[in-house]
């Protein structure tokens, strides 16, 4: 906290529980066929990295949070978390 | 008088001729407006075609709604244009919060290339107008992410208020209560997953879509007469 620098940021972006996946779901089916049974609730998403410049870790998440809610994710089906580490540099 | 019609282009747009062509065909001058333009001036009612603006990256419309004639689509919807956007355009329309929901992958994970049948759910819409509810048109559909999703809220809302514009009779993607298009609070945006300029003369298979194209050339007219544009 408080050190100016170059933060890393993972954003994970998922599906709204009770939006339906029919990627997930198809993954899901067809895991058994691999002998892999027993693999339930299934979600595909995606996973953004970058990098960020900030004052401190609070700004650096504030900032890519608003990426998160404003580009990356679409709020109306979709749902992200934001990891911040750093800083790296 | 012939109502001028904007066709917006994206980079990866593929169906603005198309597009041009019907509604020319129609009586309407068509000119296409490149995505980096700001400016809609001049014109009674915008089409935002069909194909894969700046390659449906991160989502289909994600990036598109950036585009600099995204902020003056949205002025000119809000000041009453008709602005009807057509299967990537209706992506684009809802990625940009001028339409509500969002259209997620088909269900079964298949790209669906196919002539549907749709009925007509309300005729109060720039697209419909005119058009008895009820009537069902035969019109393509080709598209991946068509099925169309929203919260419960919003699916009741727009059932109260008589904003679902066309269903499926038999539902090819899993949109939710059978959704084919949807309209805004205004009536003037409308955005639907069927390509109705593909639907535009008996050789081509169909030409069903003309009343729906007719309907948003009368009511650019009546846009032209208010001067909206």
């Amino acid at each position: 906290m408080g050190t100016p620098g170059t933060y890393s940021v993972l954003v994970e972006v998922r599906l709204r529980p009770g939006i339906a996946d029919p990627q997930g779901a198809t993954i899901e089916r067809a895991l058994p066929a691999l002998g892999l049974d027993g693999v339930v609730g299934v979600r595909a998403g995606k996973a953004f990295r970058f990098e960020i410049d900030a004052d401190d870790e609070a700004t650096a998440l504030e900032r890519s949070t608003v990426v998160a809610d404003r580009v990356l994710a679409n709020p109306v089906i979709e749902e992200s978390t934001v990891t911040v580490t750093g800083p790296v540099g | 008088m012939a109502p001028r019609v904007g066709v917006v282009v994206f980079p990866g747009t593929n169906c603005e001729h198309d597009a041009v062509l019907a509604v020319e065909r129609l009586g309407a001058s068509a000119d296409l407006v490149w995505h980096g333009d700001a400016s809609v001036e001049g014109y009674d009612a915008l089409i935002v075609p069909g194909g894969f603006a700046h390659g449906d990256y991160l989502r289909p419309g994600a990036i598109a709604r950036f585009s600099p004639v995204m902020a003056a689509v949205g002025s000119f919807a809000a000041a009453g244009g008709p602005v009807v956007g057509i299967c990537n355009g209706f992506q684009v329309l809802t990625e940009a919060g001028l339409l509500p929901g969002a259209l997620q992958k088909n269900q079964g994970l298949r790209f669906v290339c196919a002539t549907v049948a749709l009925r007509v759910e309300t005729d109060r819409s720039v697209l419909t107008a005119g058009v008895a509810v009820g009537t069902v048109l035969t019109i393509p559909i080709n598209h991946f992410e068509g099925n169309y999703t929203c919260d419960a809220e919003t699916l009741a809302q727009l059932r109260d208020e008589d904003r679902v514009v066309l269903r499926y009779i038999d539902n090819p993607n899993g949109s939710v209560d059978d959704i084919a298009g949807v309209c805004n609070a205004g009536r003037n945006v409308v955005g639907l997953m069927p390509h109705p300029e593909r639907a535009s003369d008996p050789l081509l298979g169909s030409a069903d879509g003309v009343v729906l194209l007719q309907a948003l050339l009368a009511s650019a007219l009546d846009t032209a007469g208010a001067g909206v544009a």
